[in-house]
């Protein structure tokens, strides 16, 4: 519960900070106190990860003034927030892969004696801060590059424990965790509060600001729009009306029924030496298959192969009746499949270059004549697509990496749309995607199955698989545990299997 | 209650957050328009100039100019006649054609140190006594596709150990280094061969409208290395494996193919390069290209082409490579030596590459 001391720690009033041709920040006001959990929320590209960036010490402020324990500050670079005790938790992950969970852990205040470092000694506080995070698998000493993305997300959470702050920010910790590791975190966060450390929680869920918040701030296109609003008792209603300036019905789009024809992509027998086994399902033109299941749990693996960027070692893939080759990215696009994949910073994007080539990244060819790329052809489609899919700011010129995270998940998604799949997959299509947005991604997956696409949706939110599918395989541990029609099954049920599925 | 409370005065009824909550809620009025609007407002033609890539170039443009007036102030006439600009265009062509070649690897995500070794092979190749006996029978251009075959040939081995060996291109391409230029060195025995050949020298050595004829072919190829980088498909798969091969890969382009293909083209330009050296010097010897991965790698880079990969460009490596031939042509008409050069040429990298981060900073990317 909120601490007992009222006194503001964390004070930012007016902050404004402009990018070439953003302004990011227009008149952010912000106060944080000790012990409680305060909840940032705002649209895709709202400036919530600029706000934090401006407090982190990353961005300096163009305009504003920040407080701390009642005096000004002034951050020159990230180092000195550290110092004053602000840890955070960056929404796309800052680790280096080449080190261990421990080094990465204690970068940057590794522990030496006499400038030797003492590996032993961090090794075990390491250790020690994996364990309370509820991770006691994750070997201190394992290179941090071979981690999952969940495994990744801990070992920040665990750096940011490792400095004893007293104000700990999380940019969307919970995107890339299932619902127990989401619930472990929430453990955590309520032992640091107790203990007086405050905490800014970002996230588009807002079920999660429910559960874990105190009060909430909403940004709205750079702004302050409300501020201090009892996390607990604010209808969900008024707190998207603030995020939007409209009303939305959070709800997925009514199924249709699914026409009966022949399924248009058949796996047989899948098989990859540990990571899953035997999987086989079939998807009909105009269905939504979900596939349900933990973090970890091999779906991610299973739909990268079926589209060949992972080679299996048995079974087929069939799209429209003709076999793939197996471990051919190309063999796939050519059938028709796309992929979006789960990371896509690491996966997907040209960070470096314009929104235009990425989304045309896909269907180079069908904008070039003899190689040559039609470069006005190849703008107005992304524009199109851009403007479909509600993408923020617009320009098809920007470089990807100043758009949001929300909104590089959706240029991820434009580029398949653009291409015209028969057969989508999709790994975790909604993470990091605000309200408005995710009820317009499910509208148009919905309307891609109408159209006769086959779509594969991968999701750790069970709500959204039931919500959005017509029919679900619930996997545990590599293999299908249970299939069934969306409308059969609910949360509990399917935690129910995957809990079975693992004792069995 | 009002926000401006809870920042001046700490509040003690607003202890229990949650029970008391200080709310501010602003109306939907004073709320600012969308970030876009503000966006093409206030971006000023200065500044998307200096963020094009105008504004990268312009350094490059401003350091040649410099260069310029050092050479007229130093060496006056002997500088400023049109046969030394012809000279330094001259010497200019043949290590442009290797860098444009080299600009695409880079920007694909490798790095060549093999090109010196294999313009030499290629000129040997191409002047033993054999090919230029075929040569002398059919046609000179005999020369030129030995030249261009070696070339290729290597490129196709470097490009298929990165590609589908997975050795790293600096660990592959210097061990093309050592062996392209052992071969050279038995296959010539150490000796140097001579052009026989008037027809093939008095081709290249010749100038149209006063312009020679090696500056045209630089010309040419750096008009189709631009068209190629920045207007066709195989160029932006080229950036694309460059910023990010497994995005590319998941995209559905084949990388190792790419991968391949631009090592294979650099490989093309090393021959076309040995051509026009045989052409200019008479000879074909193992000695020929000495550095030349040096220099090509550092006019590439200070043109403005990210080391790491993802992004390329032709202009701004022309304009690398002229302020580098610029710079010994100006060192050499003031009677300075190759180690001044050397100190010089070093000093100028790093200028360039700190200007490059000055811009890119501008821009906005961290
Ligand atoms: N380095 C940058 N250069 C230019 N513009 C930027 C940069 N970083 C962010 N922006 C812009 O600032 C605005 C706010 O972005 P920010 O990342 O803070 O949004 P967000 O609220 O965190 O959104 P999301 O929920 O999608 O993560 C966006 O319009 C974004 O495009
Ligand atoms: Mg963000």
């Amino acid at each position: 519960m909120a601490g007992n001391d009222a006194s503001t720690l964390l004070g930012m009033a007016d902050i404004v900070k402009r990018f070439p041709g953003v302004v990011a920040l227009g008149g952010v006001d912000l106060d944080v106190r000790p012990g409680e959990v305060h909840c940032l929320l705002g649209q895709n590209g709202a400036g919530k990860s600029t706000l934090i960036k401006v407090l982190a010490g990353v961005h300096r402020p163009d305009e504003g003034v920040i407080t701390w324990e009642g005096e000004e500050v002034h951050f020159a670079h990230p180092q000195a927030a550290m110092d004053m005790g602000i840890a955070t938790i960056y929404q796309e992950l800052d680790l280096v892969e080449g080190l261990t969970v421990a080094e990465n852990i204690y970068l940057g205040h590794e522990m030496s004696r006499f400038g030797f470092s003492q590996r032993r000694a961090a090794t075990k506080s390491a250790a020690a801060l994996l364990k309370r995070l509820g991770h006691p698998e994750i070997s201190p000493s394992a290179e941090v590059g071979t981690l999952s993305a969940a495994g990744q997300q801990i070992v920040s959470m665990a750096r940011a424990l490792s400095h004893h702050a007293k104000l700990i920010i999380m940019d969307e910790p919970s995107a890339v965790l299932d619902a127990g590791e989401v619930e472990r975190l929430f453990h955590v966060i309520r032992d640091l509060t107790d203990e007086g450390v405050a905490i800014i929680y970002i996230s588009h869920r807002l079920e999660e600001i429910r559960t874990v918040g105190d009060r909430v701030t909403v940004l709205k296109d750079g702004k302050t729009v409300a501020t201090g609003l009892p996390a607990k008792e604010t209808p969900t209603t008024e707190v998207i009306r603030l995020m939007t300036g409209r009303s939305i019905e959070y709800v997925f789009p009514s199924r249709g029924t699914v026409p009966d024809a022949e399924p248009l992509l058949r796996v047989d027998g899948l098989s990859r030496r540990g990571e899953f086994h035997d999987v086989s399902f079939t998807v009909r033109p105009g269905e939504v298959l979900g596939l349900a299941g933990l973090v970890g749990a091999g779906r991610s693996e299973i739909i990268e192969t079926v589209y060949g960027a992972r080679k299996n070692d048995a079974g087929t893939v069939e799209v429209a009746g003709k076999k793939l080759r197996p471990g051919s990215v190309q063999a796939a696009v050519a059938a028709g499949v796309g992929l979006a994949p789960e990371e896509r910073k690491s996966q997907a994007l040209l960070l470096g270059d314009s929104v235009a080539t990425n989304i045309s990244m896909a269907s180079l060819t069908r904008f070039s004549r003899s190689g040559i790329i039609d470069r006005q052809a190849e703008r107005t489609a992304a524009i199109d697509q851009v403007e479909s899919l509600d993408v923020r700011p617009t320009g098809v010129d920007r470089e990807m990496r100043t758009l949001s995270g929300g909104n590089q998940q959706k240029v991820v998604l434009a580029r398949w749309l653009l291409r015209g799949c028969r057969v989508l997959l999709l790994d975790e299509p909604t993470r990091g995607v605000d309200v408005g947005a995710r009820s317009e991604i499910y509208a148009l997956v919905r309307k891609l199955a109408d159209d006769g696409v086959a779509v594969v949706v991968v999701s750790s939110e069970i709500e959204e698989v039931l919500g959005l599918s017509d029919r679900v395989l619930v996997i545990g541990e590599g293999s299908v545990l249970h299939e069934a029609p969306a409308d059969q099954l609910d949360e509990h049920q399917v935690l129910d299997i995957i809990m079975r599925g693992d004792a069995a | 209650m009002s926000v401006e409370s809870t920042r001046k005065s700490p509040d003690s009824e607003g202890a229990s957050s949650v029970g008391a909550p200080d709310v501010h809620v602003k109306t939907a009025g004073e709320s600012a328009p969308p970030a876009a609007t503000v966006a093409s407002a206030s971006r000023n033609p200065l500044n998307s100039l200096m963020a094009g890539s105008a504004g990268r170039n312009l350094g490059l443009v401003i350091a040649l100019v410099l260069l310029c007036i050092v050479g007229v102030a130093t060496a006056g006439d002997r500088f400023a006649s049109v046969d030394n600009i012809m000279t330094i265009l001259r010497l200019a062509a043949v290590i442009g054609v290797v860098s444009i070649g080299m600009t695409f690897v880079i920007s694909g995500g490798g790095i060549d140190l093999s090109v010196g070794a294999i313009v030499a092979l290629a000129s040997v190749w191409a002047t033993t006594l054999a090919t230029q006996t075929m040569a002398a029978d059919f046609h000179w251009i005999l020369m030129v596709f030995t030249a261009l075959a070696v070339g290729a040939g290597c490129g196709l081995v470097n490009g298929t150990l990165i590609a589908y060996g997975r050795i790293a291109p600096f660990i592959a391409t210097l061990a093309m280094l050592a062996a392209a230029r052992g071969l050279a060195e038995i296959i010539a025995q150490r000796r140097t061969q001579i052009v026989t050949n008037r027809d093939f020298i008095d081709f290249f050595q010749a100038s149209v409208l006063g312009v020679p004829v090696l500056v045209i072919i630089f010309a040419i190829v750096a008009i189709i290395g631009w068209v190629l980088l920045n207007r066709t498909t195989f160029g932006r798969r080229t950036l694309a494996v460059g910023g990010n091969a497994e995005a590319a890969r998941l995209a559905g382009i084949k990388v190792q193919r790419q991968t391949m293909y631009l090592y294979i083209l650099l490989g093309l330009a090393c021959g076309l390069a040995a051509v026009m050296l045989m052409a200019r010097t008479t000879t074909g010897t193992s000695t020929h290209g000495g550095l030349y991965e040096l220099d090509a790698i550092a006019a590439v880079v200070i043109g403005g082409t990210l080391l790491s990969g993802g992004r390329g460009t032709i202009v701004g490596t022309v304009f690398g490579v002229l302020i580098f031939t610029t710079l010994t042509n100006v060192f050499t008409l003031n009677n300075l030596g190759i180690s001044t050069q050397a100190v010089a040429k070093g000093i100028i990298i790093i200028a360039a590459v700190l200007l490059q981060q000055r811009v890119a900073v501008r821009r906005g990317s961290p």
